[in-house]
């Protein structure tokens, strides 16, 4: 669905997704990772349940939030990649302090 | 639009938050040409930053026929809801479980108690049921409270409502029934001759045969222009709010709601301020903290925006309805709970107006006269 440009940056920054080794493209966000990837959805709506993924890549629509380094919710598309970084998408309903 | 449709109306409506749009809503599915008159965007919107209970509980102490006025929308809600929805296909998200009040501390449970006897003892007070509840209650009914919660107070006439979307609603109602929203016509001047209105306003003038100025905090300055008084002072709210989780919480609490789209809404602040561009960091903090310990679980959730927002506040906190004795035809509507009385600002007050003459039996208390004190010989 998505393609590269040609002057991508090297896949030289170590993350996971959901617990497996992942070789991402430095300066990449979070969301776009997870789009290149085709890991989609990322994420269930709270309050229907419904299958949810990156949509405005730009902070505005909220449809991207994924867990990063344990804190839910975080919205991936205005968050670059960083080596290390463990990222979680969220398939079970998000709930208050669980 | 033409110089025309601008001209002739029944009704001109000044100010198009949640009260003149109700009023308005409400006078054009009678059948009156209704225009309704408001201020651009940067106007002050309390109809946008309000905390959207539709309550019933404690309100009236000092003036029994306000709890009789609350009671009787938050009992004509369903209805309203019910045929607005059905005509704009907008839901609101209305619901009435019961809501309750927490106290943290046994001081603040005896506070709340004495309140509620004294409001309930007013001669001529609406009777209905509100619950004093122990720690044991308020968990069967909110297991996910916490272990400072020593109690509360619970009234199911309590509710809450999407305001945004009922606003939203009632605007496109107003179109569906052929009323004209008029932004950007802030009212200067109003000029009565041979019982027409004249509004001036930057964008030309506007006629019509009744005046309801519903220009919240505003109608402080508006009342004067047919002869009445307004007297307001506008204070300060602060409101939190969280991502989106789960629904857990089946009841409003008056300072903590989780919306139909699973979003919590932490507020209920009040400082004398009239600046909506600043907050004072320190009151959401122990928003913030009473939030928790009300629910714990509330304590790991991101919070996504605070904001500020001015009430709309007459100067003893009860509504004014009146009518001009100097200008026939004039009339205002002041308050602050534009969300609870949503019901009855559509489907009561409009008729009354309508026929030229409010219900002194349904909205007597309510009169500015109350303000006036005879000083004594």
């Amino acid at each position: 669905m998505f393609r590269r440009l040609p002057d991508a940056l090297p896949r030289s920054v170590a993350v996971t997704v959901d617990g497996r080794s992942v070789s991402a493209h430095a300066g990449d966000s979070v969301a776009a990772l997870l789009l290149a990837e085709g890991i989609v959805p990322t994420r269930v709506s709270p309050a229907s349940g419904a299958p949810r993924a990156p949509y405005c890549m730009m902070g505005v629509c909220f449809e991207c939030l994924v867990t990063i380094d344990g804190v839910g919710n975080r919205q991936s598309c205005l968050l670059p990649i960083a080596e290390g970084m463990a990222i979680e998408t969220q398939k079970t309903r998000r709930e208050a302090g669980r | 639009m033409s110089a025309q449709t601008r001209t002739d109306y029944d009704v001109a409506v000044v100010g198009g938050g949640l009260l003149g749009s109700a009023i308005a809503w409400g006078l054009a599915r009678l059948g009156e040409k209704v225009a309704v008159l408001d201020e651009g965007d940067g106007a002050t919107r309390a109809s946008r930053g309000n905390f959207a209970l539709v309550w019933v509980q404690s309100k009236g102490l000092g003036m029994p026929e306000y709890a009789g006025w609350t009671v009787r929308s938050s009992n004509a809600y369903a209805g309203f809801v019910d045929e607005l929805e059905r005509e704009t296909g907008i839901p609101v998200s209305h619901e009435r479980p019961g809501g309750f009040h927490l106290a943290l501390s046994d001081a603040e449970l005896e506070a709340r108690a004495v309140q509620l006897k004294r409001l309930h003892n007013q001669p001529g007070t609406i009777q209905y049921e509100t619950h004093i509840l122990s720690a044991t209650e308020v968990k069967r009914m909110l297991p996910d409270v916490g272990p400072e919660v020593v109690g509360g107070s619970y009234c199911p006439l309590d509710g809450h409502v999407n305001s945004q979307q009922l606003l939203r609603a009632l605007h496109t109602g107003l179109g569906q029934h052929d009323a004209d929203y008029l932004p950007g016509y802030r009212v200067e001047t109003i000029e009565q001759n041979a019982g027409l209105f004249t509004l001036r306003t930057p964008q030309g003038n506007i006629h019509a045969a009744k005046v309801v100025l519903a220009a919240g905090n505003a109608n402080q300055h508006l009342a004067p222009l047919v002869g009445l008084s307004a007297p307001m002072r506008p204070e300060r709210g602060q409101i939190i709010v969280t991502e989106r989780v789960q629904p857990f919480l089946k009841y409003p609490v008056v300072t903590i709601r989780q919306t139909n789209e699973g979003t919590v809404m932490i507020g209920d602040s009040k400082e004398d301020s009239t600046d909506d561009r600043g907050m004072t960091l320190s009151i959401n903090a122990m928003m913030a903290d009473r939030a928790v310990r009300m629910f714990p679980r509330l304590a790991s959730l991101n919070v996504v925006r605070t904001w500020s927002a001015i009430r709309v506040m007459t100067e003893d906190g009860f509504p004014i309805y009146e009518q001009s004795q100097t200008h026939p035809g004039a009339f205002v509507a002041c308050c602050h709970s534009g969300v609870t009385l949503a019901a009855v600002h559509a489907m009561t007050l409009p008729p009354m107006i309508a026929a030229g003459a409010l219900d002194a039996s349904l909205v007597g208390a309510f009169t500015v006269r109350r303000f006036d004190v005879s000083t004594p010989a």
